[in-house]
């Protein structure tokens, strides 16, 4: 099977997009942006279906986008073509085991 | 020419999608009593829950207004109450909505007819009487301004925000537009996305109120002292490659459409206009459920990624499925395929179109899948308090 595996960014400002394919560390996944273009990206990791993958490096701290909106903050350096999760992905918001 | 379906007017003029006898616990200890008559008489439907005795006033207060909205609810021809004798609840209150409402209705009182087989045989006796007396009545033609569409998302994955809550969307717009009335809620999953949501209300008034429900919501969860996610998202929601609940809500607002909010409904609160509105809920399938019946809704939109199966049982509750894998694999419980959105086989407004259509025919009497099933029994009533 050489199925295409295709991502979708879903607002311009967004730094991670959602691959809706199994893609196995090595395989190249094609970030389709709202105009249509498309955006080739080697991932470097194993990322499950419907799971994000880094469109460019984010930094530690650093806000992470999709819907053109904040969904959290990268507690990692993560590079373009990481697969973005729980494991580098936290939220900022109803966070209770945070101190003031 | 307005779109229309077929319904059962009702003596307060509202319209049905449904016609049963709707038989109501007024305490937990009720249960029993009226699953035992709805098993035995056609047509009727068991609204249990677990409320209604050692909770706090408002609480009670709570219980007792819900139970009104949803014996006053359209979808109820006839109302068959079932009191204990000693439950915190309001059973006068209950009668006299009931009674307003002029749909035929009668109550059983077990403490005082001497105990659960004398109670259950009284109400299969006032039951088979309602539901007789209802059985023959015809549906009519109804524009959607007689309509309320609760909506919904549960077990969402990354494609729900993408797919299946952007067809609901379309069609909350659309029913709007139509001058029908349109609810949503999940105020967890506002967390995140509360700022566009603000965005978009009539008054200011109404942005100020969508944003203290969700710091109220925030806070509460907040006050555990732990992280919330595993509770929000849920274990199944990450698994489903939704990372935070930030990124949860602004896929769950997606089914809200893009019309202006006219305002915040309490809980247990009917409609109160036109347009799209907000209700007071949290995430959990069972408690909001019955927040969308109280509201009035004769059907639910409901969108689902990783396939939740829940029903409600007085109303029909459509399933669209956002993910092509999980629409093959659970066929038998998902109504519509907004996968096809996601595979690029058909856009949003093909499917939005199609669950319209969908949504006309189920109003009109066409089944869902969870309804022919009759996944019904599982809801209860969100209250704020302990139980004491």
């Amino acid at each position: 099977m050489n199925e295409r595996k295709l991502a979708v960014q879903v607002n311009p400002e967004d730094n991670v997009a959602s691959i809706f394919a199994q893609v196995s560390a090595g395989d190249t996944v094609e970030v389709m942006a709202r105009d249509g273009s498309i955006d080739p990206i080697p991932v470097h990791e194993d990322i499950p279906y419907g799971h994000k993958v880094a469109l460019r490096d984010i930094a530690v701290g650093e806000t992470v986008r999709k819907y053109g909106e904040s969904i959290g903050i990268a507690t990692k350096e993560i590079k373009r073509g990481d697969y973005v999760h729980v494991h580098n992905l936290d939220s900022a918001r109803a966070r209770g085991d945070w101190k003031e | 020419m307005a779109d229309q379906f077929y319904g059962y007017l009702r003596p307060d003029g509202s319209a049905g999608s449904r016609n049963y006898v709707a038989i109501v616990p007024s305490v937990v200890c009720a249960n029993e009593v009226v699953e035992a008559i709805a098993n035995q008489v056609m047509n009727c439907r068991p609204l249990l829950h677990h409320q209604g005795c050692c909770q706090l006033p408002p609480d009670l207060e709570r219980v007792t207004d819900t139970l009104i909205s949803l014996a006053c609810h359209p979808n109820a021809g006839a109302v068959l109450v079932v009191s204990l004798g000693c439950e915190g609840t309001d059973v006068d209150r209950l009668l006299e909505a009931v009674a307003a409402t002029g749909k035929p209705y009668d109550i059983v009182r077990i403490q005082e007819i001497g105990g659960m087989a004398n109670a259950i045989a009284d109400g299969i006796k006032k039951a088979q009487r309602l539901s007789m007396e209802i059985s023959g009545l015809q549906r009519q033609p109804f524009d959607l301004t007689h309509f309320v569409m609760g909506i919904k998302c549960g077990g969402s994955d990354a494609t729900s925000g993408l797919a299946s809550n952007c067809a609901i969307g379309y069609v909350a717009d659309k029913v709007v537009d139509q001058g029908g009335t349109v609810v949503f809620g999940e105020v967890t999953e506002f967390i995140g996305a509360e700022h566009i949501l603000a965005r978009r209300a009539r008054t200011p008034e109404v942005g100020q109120k969508i944003l203290k429900i969700v710091e109220d919501m925030e806070n509460r969860a907040k006050s555990l002292g732990c992280d919330m996610r595993k509770g929000q998202p849920t274990p199944g929601n990450i698994a489903g490659g939704l990372t935070t609940i930030e990124e949860k809500s602004l896929g769950a607002i997606m089914k809200s459409g893009s019309r202006p909010i006219e305002g915040v409904l309490d809980y247990a609160e009917m409609a109160r206009g036109k347009g799209l509105w907000i209700k007071e809920t949290p995430g959990r399938e069972i408690e909001i459920l019955t927040g969308m019946a109280a509201a009035g809704a004769q059907c639910i939109t409901f969108s689902t990624g990783r396939g939740a199966p829940q029903g409600f049982p007085i109303l029909p509750v459509i399933k669209i499925c956002g993910n092509p894998n999980t629409y093959e694999h659970m066929i038998n419980d998902m109504d519509l395929n907004a996968g096809l959105i996601i595979k690029g086989e058909k856009s949003i407004q093909q499917v939005g179109e199609e669950l319209y259509a969908k949504l006309l025919r189920t109003l009109s009497g066409e089944q869902c899948k969870g309804e022919s099933i009759y996944y019904s029994k599982s809801m209860d009533i969100y209250c704020m308090g302990p139980v004491i």
